[in-house]
């Protein structure tokens, strides 16, 4: 029973939301930003080291529902070492798997992204998944204010 | 010495028929996600009867013209039903006269034109606005705007850990600098019932005048805006079972006729020439434009629904399962409720340990339980108990036992998908 619901809440997404990884405020940072989904209330701060294009570290603290709480957990962790553009790319690749019917995720190369494909069939909860990653443009844009998903 | 027996016939009132009522109600005969809608968010939104849905189609479909100026004889007709339905709010409210019902597009817009007309006319730098700390934002924000404007200072009125309001710490706030009270009825976070009637008594002791919001408390319970003695009164209707875009402000008479004009148009202007306008008189004063005709109609008709049921009843229903409800989700040792003040309205708002309210309410939602997760637009009272939002299942007219055992049966399949 609820096999959509258990696709969502899945062992390793209740798992990075109840221990998120990288979680906390990294204080030697050169980028960062603060990204917030007015309709339900979740806030996250993102810090990056950046060094030669390169994500050196990387860090978050806020609170959230468990969809956006684990993919800001696996997020820090997957982009942690990638460069720049390649960070950009793989929203592109996840956005592609959260909203499009036909992506396969086998095809995306999304290493444990992979395990959000059950939002697709939540698509209220699009928003809460991306919002990590919102976030991390806008710190990679050298944005200062505020991100919303609402923008 | 012969006593005299008088024999008292007392005719039980009939049962509260919930499965009858729910007939009415069309929206019911949808699956949702394969199960059958259990509704539990009137405090965002009631449904509709079918009468209201029908008085709407009746409406458009055979008495619709603009009104108060054809001559002829479909606008006579929707403007007598206009009309009807303004005396129909003005009973249900028992106000003194039909002229102190001002037709609105909701409780908040009722709120803005008092902050906005009221506030600009007859409050200054200084001068004093108490609200409660468990205002909905649409009670809080038309205060703040003024306050950027006129340089009004806003105090708020605390409430203890269970969510009563505090009478005498609301009084210790009055002072000769108060101006105004804006007050909820009913909170739509925690259900609490203000003691409004008693409110307005202390603050016309020191002459302040009182706007209570309503949009919770008229659906539930008998509204008497002569024995609470309030100056301002607002509701809306769609969440009393009315159509969208329609609401009510009623202000007393004399306050009415102070105040200036909230917006210009049409209809709210006895003559117009380039130099000077006369206004029209109350309410029309405050109708500028065309109104939502049929939405006005329609309210009449959510009204007439209602009042047919019974106000007393549908509170008494509607009490009863708030006490099945409290006690079914009070079972869950994980669940932590918010709000438990001694006289509440049918709401009742929770949170699941290690179960954030948004993936709450995704997961009932696919057992066709519809709840409001988040903060409910009071924020200010989430804060206050530290939290940044809850799960809220709401009991309207058309909810029964079965719907609590569906959210009950709902929390446990949530604990167990979260493990």
């Amino acid at each position: 029973m609820f096999d959509d619901l258990r696709e969502l809440y899945q062992e390793v997404i209740l798992d990075h939301s109840k221990r998120p990884r990288n979680f906390g405020r990294l204080e030697a940072n050169n980028r960062r930003a603060r990204g917030h989904n007015p309709l339900c209330g979740d806030i996250l701060s993102l810090y990056l080291v950046i060094k030669d294009g390169v994500v050196e570290d990387v860090a978050f603290e806020g609170n959230g529902c468990a969809i956006s709480m684990a993919s800001a957990s696996l997020m820090t962790e997957i982009v942690k070492g990638k460069g720049e553009a390649e960070a950009r790319e793989l929203f592109e690749r996840f956005h592609r798997l959260l909203t499009s019917d036909d992506a396969d995720p086998d095809l995306l190369d999304l290493d444990k992204l992979a395990v959000f494909a059950g939002v697709r069939e939540f698509p209220v909860r699009v928003k809460c998944a991306t919002l990590a990653w919102h976030t991390l443009t806008a710190a990679l844009d050298g944005q200062t204010d505020d991100v919303s998903t609402e923008d | 010495m012969a006593v005299e027996v008088r024999e008292q016939v007392v005719e039980a009132a009939p049962a509260y028929d919930v499965a009858r009522v729910r007939d009415d109600f069309a929206i019911f005969e949808q699956k949702i996600h394969g199960n059958p809608l259990v509704f539990l968010d009137s405090a965002a939104s009631a449904q509709k009867p079918r009468q209201v849905i029908e008085a709407l189609r009746h409406c458009y479909e055979e008495e619709y013209a603009n009104i108060h100026r054809g001559v002829y004889y479909l606008s006579e007709r929707a403007t007598e039903a206009f009309e009807a339905a303004r005396v129909k709010v003005q009973r249900f409210l028992n106000a003194g006269e039909a002229r102190e019902i001002v037709f609105v597009r909701g409780g908040t817009e009722g709120i803005n034109l008092v902050a906005s007309s009221y506030g600009r006319a007859h409050l200054g730098p200084g001068d004093e606005i108490i609200l409660s700390h468990m205002e909905h934002h649409s009670n809080i924000v038309p205060w703040q705007i003024l306050r950027a404007e006129k340089g009004v200072v806003l105090r708020v009125a605390p409430i203890d850990d269970d969510g009563n309001f505090l009478l005498d710490e609301f009084e210790k706030l009055l002072n000769p600098r108060t101006r105004l009270v804006a007050i909820t009825h009913a909170s739509n976070a925690l259900g609490t019932i203000v003691p409004v009637k008693e409110v307005v008594k202390r603050a016309h002791a020191y002459g302040v005048k009182v706007l209570v919001d309503g949009c919770q408390a008229v659906v539930h319970m008998p509204v008497d805006v002569q024995d609470i003695d309030c100056d301002f009164y607002v509701f809306s209707g769609h969440k009393l079972y009315g159509p969208t875009g329609i609401g009510v402000l009623y202000g007393k008479a004399q306050l009415l006729e102070s105040m200036p004009p909230y917006q210009g148009g049409g209809e709210m202007i006895r003559s117009v020439t380039f130099a000077a306008t006369e206004y029209n008189v109350i309410p029309h004063k405050f109708e500028a434009g065309t109104p939502h005709i049929a939405g006005a109609i329609g309210l009449g008709a959510a009204i007439d629904y209602v009042s047919e049921l019974g106000l007393d009843r549908i509170g008494a229903h509607e009490q009863s399962l708030l006490a099945y409800a409290t006690e079914r989700i009070g079972e869950f040792n994980s669940v932590r409720m918010y709000g438990s003040a001694k006289h509440k309205a049918s709401i009742l708002s929770f949170t699941i340990e290690g179960v954030h309210p948004h993936d709450a309410g995704t997961i009932l939602d696919r057992q066709g339980i519809a709840v409001r997760a988040g903060h409910h637009c009071a924020q200010p009272v989430m804060e206050r108990f530290g939290i940044a939002a809850t799960v809220r299942a709401s009991f309207g007219l058309y909810n029964t036992v079965e719907d609590v055992d569906a959210l009950a049966a709902g929390v446990a399949t949530t604990l167990d998908i979260f493990g």
